[in-house]
């Protein structure tokens, strides 16, 4: 419990990690609420009502605060929607990278040997590629939507979970405590979990809250290739694609949808800067 | 050394296989026939499909099929793309320059402007100054640099009309690709410098945009690298020498600084390449991104797979050099 104390002193005291917790808070506010706050539902379509801008200019309406796009459906509903989808999609990737990181992170670093080897290999050739064109070739295979893109997501963010929970296994493996438990026959699956995973919480704590940055901005790109959630969903990267075409006629249609994506990966970021000054001052 | 750099060639082998055995399964994995993915679905004569069922070896077991794949890749022969019936290989060789030009320039500004912001930070440390670069490099780290071009864009080309919006070389100019790098090509056109002009107008935007995420990284690496060595003992050894701060930083602390920055720099090549992808699909940049990405929309299957290869091959070759770039700057890794 003390532990748990300092940890909230030493929030307390971190200024970065306080802003972007009560961005997070707003955002999943936004995400879990949505139906309530947005004034619209975000595939309702507006006849005649094409393209209209923000209320602060010419010809913007107060009915549409952020303007309509282009097939006159309410910006600031969609938006708010797809708070809705980035996060769910950052929370969704963050646990299948983190469940399949921690188990084949924990067999390689706690076995050792070829089965380590093994899985090794497989991460570089996991790394090998850039991150987007192993999206690409999952789902050229899958097929373009938003669940094969978190899929594909998944696996780009795989082999950084693996490698930073197999280090640190490796690392504790042979520490005089591992060793006592040892001693006193406890089993391997005690060792891992009980003994040693909780001492190397914090870096993957650390990777866990990146790990949701990188799945939201990693899906935005994908749906702005085209390559993950389809229209009509209202998802950040996708509605940016869109409304690319009218840069010129329409800029405010492509200038919300992005800062959407920047303040979320940002507060993900931040608060993944944050938590490792606290819970672990000698990665800095 | 000579010991090193096979080591490394050795390590990297396994790699190899293991690239082209998914690039060998990504064709299989798709729902249907493989010969009709390769070949496209419409228009395929009863010849060509056993000529291609042949070639592939897909009347013999998946063993030896892989084997056939890996000969045929060895000889430089990816397949025949379905869009544009040229060889997957030629393609990939006459983007290739288009993406190296692109993420070198981007490479270049990110060093040249993120080392010496790092090192401001760093002397800086804790003043207004420090506060205002490195939230600028956290906002700058945390960009979806798919829409910072299109805003990019919106202000440079749409509102002030400075820049072009896509493409390579203005179409005025005819310029031969010799060496395949525009900047260079263009030099050597009758046009000679309006027609680097153009190019160098042309490259500004998508390079600062690719560059954005390495410049940011590496300002951040640079000021944490600079801040952990002016701890160091010998650094106060030189203050108490009565050295000039200049010198401190500069001769004792700066050199040593730079270790994990190279490393980070390394790392920047994957990020460049993803971001390429990103960079060339916004700019019409014509390089190996919006290639493979266009291959992904008109499902050119032969296209996808050899590209897959061929990228995941250059992104091994530059691992392995920046690899053998660590041992050569830091010499303490030469003994393990």
């Amino acid at each position: 419990m003390t532990q748990y104390k300092e940890f909230l002193k030493k929030l307390k005291r971190n200024t970065g990690a306080k802003i972007s917790l009560a961005l997070l808070g707003v955002l999943c506010f936004f995400a879990l609420f949505a139906p309530f706050i947005a004034p619209f539902d975000p595939t309702q379509i507006f006849d005649g009502q094409l393209k209209l801008p923000p209320f602060w200019l010419d010809g913007g309406e107060f009915k549409f605060l952020l303007g309509t796009d282009d097939l006159g459906r309410d910006q600031l509903s969609r938006l708010i929607y797809g708070a809705r989808v980035s996060l769910g999609v950052g929370a969704l990737v963050v646990i299948l990278a983190l469940s399949v990181g921690l188990v084949l992170g924990v067999i390689s670093g706690y076995a050792g040997g070829w089965v380590d080897s093994l899985i090794m290999r497989i991460v570089d050739v996991l790394m090998s590629m850039p991150s987007i064109l192993l999206a690409i070739v999952i789902v050229s295979i899958l097929g373009p939507s938003l669940i094969n893109g978190v899929i594909a997501v998944s696996v780009m963010a795989l082999p950084a979970f693996i490698r930073i929970v197999r280090a640190s296994v490796m690392a504790e493996k042979h520490a005089l405590y591992v060793v006592a438990g040892q001693n006193f026959g406890a089993s391997h699956l005690r060792q891992v979990f009980i003994n040693i995973l909780p001492n190397v919480a914090a870096p993957i704590i650390v990777q866990a809250t990146l790990g949701f940055s990188d799945g939201i901005l990693n899906i935005a790109a994908l749906g702005f290739l085209g390559l993950g959630a389809q229209a009509p969903t209202s998802e950040w990267g996708t509605m940016l694609a869109d409304a690319r075409s009218y840069i010129e006629t329409a800029p405010w249609l492509v200038t919300m949808p992005g800062v959407c994506i920047l303040i979320a990966v940002l507060t993900f970021n931040i608060l993944g800067d944050g938590l490792r000054d606290i819970l672990d001052p000698k990665l800095r | 050394m000579f010991k090193i750099v096979a080591q490394r060639i050795l390590i990297a082998i396994p790699t190899l296989i293991g690239v082209s055995i998914l690039a060998f399964s990504l064709i299989r994995l798709v729902p249907g026939d493989p010969i009709l993915l390769l070949l496209g679905e419409r228009g395929v004569s009863k010849e060509m499909y056993i000529d291609i069922q042949q070639k592939l070896g897909l009347d013999k077991p998946v063993i030896e099929q892989y084997f056939y794949f890996l000969s045929n890749a060895a000889k430089g022969d990816f397949g025949v793309s379905i869009v544009s019936k040229k060889p997957v290989f030629d393609e990939f060789i006459s983007r290739f320059p288009a993406t190296v030009e692109l993420g070198f320039l981007a490479m270049f500004w990110s060093i040249i402007i993120g080392i010496p912001l790092g090192v401001v930070a760093a002397i800086k440390r804790k003043t207004f100054f420090d506060y205002f670069l490195m939230s600028g490099a956290l906002v700058g780290y945390s960009m979806p640099i798919f829409w910072w071009g299109l805003m990019l864009i919106l202000v440079f080309s749409v509102g002030l009309g400075w820049t072009p919006v896509s493409g390579r070389i203005s179409p005025f100019f005819d310029v031969d690709p010799v060496t395949g790098f525009m900047l260079i090509d263009s030099l050597k056109s009758p046009e000679g410098w309006g027609a680097f002009v153009s190019s160098l107008k042309h490259l500004i935007l998508p390079s600062v945009v690719l560059g954005t995420i390495p410049m940011a990284a590496i300002a951040r690496m640079t000021r944490s690298g600079l801040l952990e060595v002016l701890k160091k003992d010998y650094i106060r050894t030189a203050k108490a020498k009565g050295l000039s701060f200049y010198t401190i930083v500069i001769k004792h602390a700066f050199r040593n600084a730079l270790i994990p920055v190279v490393t980070v720099i390394g790392l920047m090549f994957g990020t460049i390449l993803t971001g390429a992808i990103l960079t060339e699909t916004i700019f019409a940049w014509p390089g190996i991104g919006r290639w493979i990405v266009a291959s992904v929309t008109s499902r050119d299957y032969p296209v996808i797979q050899g590209g897959v290869m061929l990228i995941a091959f250059v992104v091994i070759f530059v691992n392995m050099i920046v690899d053998l770039l660590y041992v050569w700057i830091d010499p303490k890794l030469r003994d393990s």
